[in-house]
């Protein structure tokens, strides 16, 4: 099983290599012009208004904070929906109270207004 | 050395490498992006350890979901700029002997513990998502639902706070 | 010294398995979607480079390499230069787990990882990371709005693609892909797109935002946000992004039709190997077609329809298909 592993562990190595390839290759043989204009930030042709980072809207972070609860419910189902044919029917039950627990805040965070844009 | 000796080394450097980052930066964000090194180091130590879903599920939660969630965090203060902000306080003298301190005794526990591996013939405890989902469902199962009462709890808290402006 | 040899086979797969996405996935997908976008607007796409256009892509890649290396000076050099590596890097990651056909001694994996199924949704998550980086690394408003809304987008799409995994999951009763393929065959068992239709619906749907494709690819329209998280990578990065967004697509194919379409199995008149390619390139038909045919969704609706139509259902489903294997006892 480390075997396995060890295969991946390979695989990302070798292939950060081979993705960074191509940026040392242009490194090697692109031409260089300096003239500052070419270094400024993008916005549309005109120069640029304030800094690009402002203050953001806290739906972000709800909706991160949201999602975080659901992964962790998520990595629960994982090994239950591996041995739950064995276990009989009341793996289901029990898997079934988890998850209307969990339904119920999702339904509080609809209520509450974290799902939504505004 | 052992081949896994070598491995546990190289991921104790980066593990701790990255915490260093983490700690001494002065840019808030280059601290959150060395975060995804620090936990995938910690990844590849619970795959030395034979517990293969659990390094499935820290890369999922934790490199995922929770460094998402603490740059989205970041970038709703002033911390998004990436400007430095002060390392240091008055304070310092005070933090070193507390976690001199603490080093202290985590390495007298340590070393005083028996580290010495079990009898001949004994196996380490299965760890495939198969033999945990048995063990959650069958003897902890209470430990099991009172998780989701707590994450239940987290949200429904983590949305009171956040939306109390309105 | 065995592991010695097991090191050069695992790097000799790697490159394969690399180039094998390079050229298909990039360079023979863009060229894909340029020529089908055509087709279905009565024009004829790329046809001078090569035979039909073939070279196409090829030569856009060229191009790109010898295009000036532009770093703007108010972007944050480290995380500006880390997330083009992250962003391939994950989308690539994916393909260990993904089974190609069998061969004389066993399928034609990489690896058959034990978590194979949580393997993929943990390298789908990090692409999220790499995409936040280079939203804000690149100190520009409106890389750092597309970067902020397409992780938003990518993070809220991964619930209902979860759900679905662990719902095929639970009918092969394990976490391994191979293990799913064969629980598709045999004499009682069928492909699981049958047995599943609205899991192959939704992973279909969230396979789609995920790699920021329309109809929820308002992150990086040229209307919406000039390119999105990207728009300050210029030449070869960009490209290399494009080899991100483009292997992930092909990723998220491949594992649709490995946990629905039956993977590599099918009539002995055909080699496995082929019988994949041609389930996988009818799925990225109709990711192609998708994006000819609808108009793109606001980010609000695209995320109001996660939370309350994907996740509800999905959930339903999960709980359905339960109740059926477990009590039933399918």
């Amino acid at each position: 099983m480390l075997l396995d592993w060890g295969y991946v562990a390979i695989f990302a190595l070798i292939g950060a290599g081979m993705v960074a390839l191509p940026l040392l290759i242009i490194w090697l043989i692109s031409p260089r012009s300096n003239y500052p204009q070419k270094f400024e930030t993008y916005e549309s042709g005109v120069p640029t208004i304030g800094q690009a980072w402002s203050q953001f809207h806290v739906r972000y972070y709800l909706f991160s904070l949201v999602f975080v609860v659901f992964d962790v419910e998520i990595i629960y189902l994982y090994p239950w929906a591996v041995v739950a044919r064995h276990l009989g029917a009341l793996a289901f039950w029990e898997m079934l109270v988890f998850l209307v627990i969990l339904v119920l805040g999702l339904a509080y965070a609809w209520r509450r207004g974290a799902l939504e844009w505004t | 050395m052992s081949g896994e000796a070598v491995v546990f080394y190289l991921l104790a450097a980066v593990t701790l490498g990255s915490g260093a980052v983490i700690v001494t930066s002065g840019n808030i964000v280059h601290a959150a992006a060395a975060l995804v090194p620090a936990l995938l180091g910690v990844t590849g130590l619970y795959i030395l350890l034979n517990a293969e879903f659990v390094a499935g599920i820290q890369v999922l939660i934790y490199a995922g979901a929770i460094t998402v969630l603490i740059l989205f965090a970041i970038m709703l203060t002033e911390g998004g700029t990436g400007l430095g902000g002060r390392q240091r306080n008055e304070q310092t003298a005070v933090g070193a002997a507390v976690a001199a301190a603490m080093a202290a005794l985590l390495i007298a526990v340590a070393v005083r513990t028996n580290w010495a591996p079990p009898a001949a013939g004994a196996t380490l405890p299965s760890y495939t998502p198969g033999a945990i989902g048995q063990s959650f469902l069958g003897r902890n199962i209470l430990v099991f639902e009172g998780t989701s009462i707590v994450l239940l709890v987290s949200l429904m808290g983590a949305i009171m706070i956040a939306r109390r402006e309105d | 010294m065995s592991w010695g040899w097991e090191v050069l086979r695992a790097a000799a797969g790697t490159v394969i398995i690399f180039s094998g996405v390079a050229l298909v996935a990039a360079m023979f997908g863009v060229l894909l979607e340029r020529k089908i976008s055509a087709w279905m607007q009565s024009r004829l796409g790329p046809k001078h480079v090569g035979p039909q256009g073939l070279l196409q892509t090829l030569a856009d890649t060229i191009k790109l390499l010898q295009k000036e290396n532009i770093v703007p000076t108010r972007a944050d050099r480290t995380i500006f230069a880390s997330a083009v590596i992250v962003v391939p890097l994950a989308a690539l990651l994916d393909y260990v787990v993904i089974p190609f056909g069998t061969t004389r001694s066993g399928p034609l994996i990489f690896r058959d990882l034990n978590i194979g199924v949580l393997y993929f949704a943990a390298t789908s998550s990090l692409v999220v990371i790499g995409i936040l980086m280079a939203g804000w690394g690149s100190n520009n408003k409106y890389a750092l709005l597309g970067g902020l809304r397409s992780a938003a987008q990518m993070v809220t799409y991964e619930i209902p693609m979860g759900v679905v995994l662990v719902t095929v999951a639970l009918l092969a009763g394990s976490l391994s892909t191979v293990t799913i393929v064969n629980g598709q065959s045999g004499p009682h068992h069928l492909w699981y797109v049958l047995e599943q239709p609205v899991a192959f619906v939704i992973f279909l749907i969230a396979a789609t935002a995920e790699v920021n494709r329309v109809p929820f690819d308002l992150v990086e329209a040229e209307s919406e946000l000039v390119a999105g998280y990207f728009s300050e990578y210029s030449g070869m990065r960009f490209a290399l992004f494009q080899l991100g967004e483009y292997g992930e697509m092909f990723a998220m194919a491949a594992m649709a039709v490995t946990l629905f379409l039956g993977g590599w199995l099918g009539l002995p008149f055909l080699p496995p190997v082929l019988w994949f390619v041609i389930k996988l390139y009818a799925v990225i038909f109709v990711f192609m077609w998708v994006r000819w045919t609808y108009p793109r969704f606001r980010i609000d609706q695209m995320l109001s329809f996660s939370w309350k139509v994907l996740i509800p259902v999905s959930v339903l489903n999960l709980v359905v298909t339960a109740f059926f294997v477990i009590v039933v006892r399918r």
